[in-house]
């Protein structure tokens, strides 16, 4: 099939399974509302859940229908090439993976399951939106759709005050953010005359562009997508927000809502901002320096593991953000392969501490992780491998994905900022290490301690034996999956040398 | 019987079994029942070092080269191998290695009580990350197997250790992971040059070997590269985790870790830094700090050793001694001076072992270690004493035991280089019988006054099975060390060569400088620059121990501004071989 855009029926086309999951989506919704509440029960919730999944997998099959499809020029609104086809993949393992490991909690926590479900799967609309941005306005569209439905899951949980303090504080810093950046689409759209990312390029490198209105509107871009990957200084809203949502949401904003910032981010910067690279990576340069330093310091302290993982993830934001800094091919594959491995072994490490925390919000200092190696070694075995992943151990995907990043970082001579990486993971194998060695190594303070048995509910077993063993697989054998992410990224490096081979 | 290895194909897959099979034998004990872990675990090591015995055979002593190489792509993308393959020097590693690991297992019997399924998996873990460090030909999965070992360690130490368990078991794996992360920056380093200029993407070790690099370029990978080995070693003043980390790991942890792990340091001197940075290997400064540092190493552990009432940490500290004398021998850049620092690890990696084994037993009987809680066990326990004693003298280094001939062999290699440096360092093995003699004393001999002591039970049948092999190990390379000698001879020439190969011709960017230094006092004529170093007609040792001599000082004196004086054809020329 080949789309041009010539008519509306092309962008159903195009847009299939962000059409599927929003369709689906809505479809859970009404059926969890005609359901009465007497008749919820683990079996009812579990029934949604299981229907998200089916819905899941068609938006899957619908994105792998797309690589059948072609496009025609590179002008369009809707992005059609692999790297969105990549991310969506980001995306629905993230989806998938957040509803696995939600049964317990939302049954347990008596949360609607039907709106939950729903709410997650138009979050995801938004963020394939975003990943298949070729216009600004598009991207601000995805934003919004994402960001109001990640706000309302924050506060989901109505019984917590917890949820709904974080769930304020989110909305409000989101939308504060999502004003800089709306405010840098106007100036950059003042500045090249079109808000479509190819066009706002040539104009860019044929310096059409009046700059100090673009650099401003850089500037103010470069802060709103900051925001949204929670990079030093811009981070200060994480920590808490991550802490007082529900554990399941916490795993799904701090996986799948920074790979679609950073996708996009990547996006708009090295196509769109191509021209002006030696104006904003300075910017970006430090920003990543800084969160990776900052981020791990602070991570060192946290006695509470929800907390340390927020800030764990503000660090891995710090990691991503040196892809952007490279900006060439292999840092580009090198952002979408580390998505996919972090994903994984974040959604997992939030697995293990939500079943740690009996599907709820109590137990999560890490004393009271002392034994419990000994409680559930099979857990705590997961528990150490997305953790030494995390930490990027060799023989774990997330080691992988260092190791494309620092090439990627290399490849475009950041020396400096490659040693601070190393550096910065150092640091973080202390408070990771820390995590394991109160599993392992620590007797739990009272003695019946080591009787309590929580149960895990079958899909989160599903999630966190799929997670481990992707994640281990990935650390032994990468090669099919880098050269996927490298075969996904020629068609954006592709697009970026026709906009510019297209000048004079 | 080398006939019969190659009629089974034996030198095509012993590689690839001595990296997995191990790994396969951590799936087995996962998946067995609790109670039988530890047989399996012994029997499987054992069987392991079993099939690596054929390596003695099929190995050609002549030859300096990699044998037995093979190289897969591994992670195409990035140009990354599964390359392995054996020389003469990582041949006796793996051999240690195979033969430690099934006495450690065995010595660990009646020492762990607590979840043993996991700590034979996790040796058995250690035992694939060590053998693949040992065999990886390309920089990426020597990395990966390098780091690989510390999580294994981290849980051995920190779960089965002693009272300060956890706090010694992070500092290792901090300390480790510092000088290994930057090692890894400088390795992407090494890659990106050498892509640049073969325009082929590789890891590979053979592919990176040779790339031309400035001397600045060569001194910094040098220094990242020095630092992740350095800390392994451990040399001074990088070796503070050591004792914390040996006298809380359980002693199986501890053989493992004094047996094979510090090898990996000194064995990355040789493998990696001496042939990818050759320049900056032989530069004046470079040497003069790397052999102080081991000189330090050497007679500070002594003294420290001298004065340890545990005889674990005493034990722990010898380590550090000895591996000093392990440094200094590879940095005097002659064919004796390393031979010997290898057969120093063979050496220490048996003595060390056992003595940690010993000190376990006593602590398994009457679980203290401090020396003063003995004495006169040799009444009571006459086959603990007599191997004690061997082990002790080998450990110290008395003629006829394999701890004189490798510290007699880095001792003559360095003097032939740097003869002050060498006097200082035999008042080393001086200070080893200061420390070693008067914990022998003290333990075995003395008079037999602690009651506790008096009903003593003597080493068991399974800790003879440990031990005899071990000291026989000992003695029999005391005596008769040429065969071990004749097989690394070959390949320690062919690193020398590629040392002073690329110093020939004259890759560093002071070629030609040294027309405009001054010659260098105590040596005869300079040489013909447009003849390779190799080539020049070699000086009297007498002369080329002063040579080297003189190049030290004068460096120091003259300081690493002054790049020029670095001379790097004075050097090779400097280097005797052994005759």
């Amino acid at each position: 099939m080949v789309l041009d855009f010539s008519s509306q029926a092309h962008y159903i086309w195009a847009l299939l399974p962000e059409i599927v999951l929003s369709v689906w989506g809505m479809m859970i919704l009404l059926i969890g509302v005609w359901r009465k509440p007497e008749e919820s029960t683990s079996t009812s919730a579990a029934d949604l859940g299981w229907l998200t999944l089916v819905g899941i997998a068609l938006a899957a099959a619908a994105n792998g229908w797309l690589y059948g499809v072609e496009e025609v020029g590179s002008g369009n609104m809707i992005a059609l090439d692999h790297f969105r086809l990549f991310a969506n993949w980001i995306f629905l393992l993230a989806v998938a993976l957040c509803v696995l490991i939600s049964f317990g909690y939302v049954y347990r926590q008596r949360l609607q399951a039907g709106e939950f479900y729903a709410l997650i799967m138009f979050s995801a609309v938004g963020m394939m939106l975003m990943a298949a941005t070729r216009d600004l306005i598009i991207l601000f569209l995805g934003l919004e759709v994402m960001s109001i439905a990640v706000y309302t899951l924050t506060a989901f949980n109505r019984r917590d005050p917890r949820s709904a303090e974080a769930g304020l504080k989110y909305f409000l810093l989101g939308a504060f953010s999502t004003g800089f950046l709306l405010y840098g689409i106007a100036l950059v759209y003042g500045a090249a005359g079109t808000s479509n990312i190819a066009g706002i390029a040539l104009s860019v490198t044929s310096g059409a562009a009046s700059s100090a209105l673009l650099v401003a509107g850089i500037a103010l871009l470069t802060i709103g997508f900051a925001f949204k990957v929670s990079a030093v200084p811009f981070h200060m809203w994480t920590p808490d927000v991550y802490e007082g949502a529900p554990s399941p949401v916490t795993a799904f904003m701090s996986a799948a809502v920074k790979a679609a910032a950073f996708v996009a981010f990547f996006r708009v910067f090295t196509i769109a901002f191509d021209g002006v690279y030696e104006s904003w990576y300075p910017i970006v340069w430090w920003l990543a320096a800084i969160t990776m330093v900052v981020a791990n310091l602070i991570a060192l302290v946290q006695s509470n593991v929800k907390r340390m993982l927020a800030y764990s993830s503000i660090a891995h934001a710090g990691y991503l953000l040196v892809a952007v800094v490279a900006a060439n091919e292999l840092a580009s594959a090198g952002l979408l392969f580390y998505l996919l491995v972090y994903t994984l072994m974040n959604i997992g490490a939030f697995a293990v501490v939500i079943s740690v925390a009996n599907q709820g919000e109590d137990r999560l200092q890490i004393e009271d992780y002392a034994g419990y190696g000994r409680r559930n070694p099979l857990l705590a075995v997961y528990f150490t491998i997305f953790l030494l992943s995390l930490a990027g151990f060799p023989g774990t995907g997330g080691f992988m994905g260092k190791l494309y990043l620092l090439l990627g970082a290399v490849d475009s001579q950041l020396w400096v900022l490659a040693v601070i990486l190393v550096l910065a993971t150092l640091v973080s194998y202390w408070y990771y290490l820390r995590v394991a060695w109160f599993m392992w190594m620590r007797e739990p303070a009272a003695a019946g301690e080591l009787t309590v048995q929580f149960m895990t509910p079958m899909p989160m077993r599903i999630a966190l034996l799929a997670g481990a063993a992707i994640i281990l697989f990935l650390g032994v054998f990468p090669g099919g999956t880098l050269a996927f992410a490298q075969a996904s990224v020629e068609s954006l490096s592709q697009a970026a040398l026709g906009i510019t081979g297209a000048l004079p | 019987m080398t006939a019969l290895l190659e009629s089974i194909g034996y030198p095509s897959w012993i590689l690839h079994a001595l990296v997995w099979l191990p790994l396969l034998g951590m799936a087995a004990v996962l998946w067995l029942p609790e109670a039988r872990a530890k047989t399996v675990a012994f029997w499987w090591s054992l069987a392991v070092f079993v099939l690596s015995l054929g390596l003695w055979w099929t190995f050609i002593p002549q030859s300096g080269d990699f044998q037995m190489t093979l190289r897969i792509p591994w992670i195409e993308t990035f140009g990354v191998n599964y390359a392995l393959g054996i020389d003469g020097i990582s041949l006796f590693m793996v051999l240690l290695t195979t033969f430690m690991t099934p006495l450690a297992i065995l010595g660990s019997f009646n020492y762990i009580k607590t979840r043993e399924r996991g700590f034979y998996a996790l040796m058995l873990l250690l035992e694939t990350g060590i053998l693949g460090v040992f065999l990886a030909l390309d920089l990426i999965l020597f990395y990966v197997f390098w780091e690989l070992t510390l999580v294994p360690m981290y849980f051995i130490v920190g779960v089965w250790g002693g009272e300060r368990r956890i706090y010694a078991a992070v500092k290792f794996v901090l300390f480790t992971a510092i000088g290994s992360l930057l090692m890894l920056v400088a390795l992407l380093y090494l890659y990106t040059t050498a892509k640049a200029l073969n325009g082929v993407a590789s890891f590979a070790y053979v592919d990176v070997l040779g790339t031309p690099l400035t001397l600045r370029e060569q001194l910094w990978l040098f220094s990242a590269f020095a630092l992740a080995f350095a800390i392994k070693v451990p040399l001074f003043p990088f070796h503070t985790w050591l004792p914390d980390a040996h006298v809380e790991a359980p002693t199986p942890g501890s053989v493992i870790l004094a047996a094979i792990l510090l090898k990996m340091g000194t064995y990355g001197f040789l493998r990696f830094l001496l042939p990818l940075f050759p320049a900056a290997a032989q530069h004046p400064t470079v040497v003069a700090v790397m052999l102080v540092l081991a000189l330090i190493g050497i007679i500070y552990a002594a003294w420290v050793a001298a004065v340890q009432p545990d005889a674990k940490k005493l034990v722990a500290y010898t380590s550090v001694a000895h591996m000093g004398f392990v440094v200094m021998g590879i940095f005097a850049l002659t064919v004796n001076g390393i031979q010997g620092g290898l057969v120093v690890m063979i050496s220490h990696g048996i003595s060390t072992g056992a003595l940690f084994l010993l000190v376990g037993m006593l602590y398994e009987r009457r679980h203290t270690r401090l020396i003063r809680d003995f004495g006169g066990l040799s009444k009571v326990t006459p086959w603990f004493a007599t191997i004690l004693l061997i082990t002790a003298l080998a450990s110290i280094g008395v003629p006829g035991t394999s701890g004189f001939v490798g510290e007699f062999l880095s001792l003559l290699g360095t003097f032939e280089t740097h003869p002050v440096v060498a006097l200082i360092a035999a008042s080393g093995v001086i200070f080893a019988a200061f420390y070693m003699l008067p914990m022998v004393q003290k333990i075995i001999f003395n008079p037999l006054d602690k009651e506790e002591n008096k009903d003593l039970q003597d080493l068991s049948g399974r800790e003879l099975v440990i031990l005899v092999p071990m000291a026989l190990l000992m003695i029999g390379i005391g005596f008769y060390p040429t065969p071990i000698l004749d097989r690394m001879e070959p390949s320690v020439e062919a690193v020398l060569e590629q040392v002073e190969r690329s110093a020939g011709t004259g890759e560093l960017d002071l070629r030609g400088l040294a027309d405009r230094v001054p010659d260098v006092p105590g040596r005869g004529e300079a040489p013909d620059p447009h003849v390779p170093a190799a080539s020049q007609p070699r000086e009297s040792t007498f002369e080329g121990v002063f040579e080297g001599f003189a190049g030290v000082s004068e460096d120091v004196e003259l300081g690493p501004t002054d790049p020029g004086h670095a001379d790097s054809r004075a050097w090779p020329a400097s280097v005797v071989d052994r005759e």
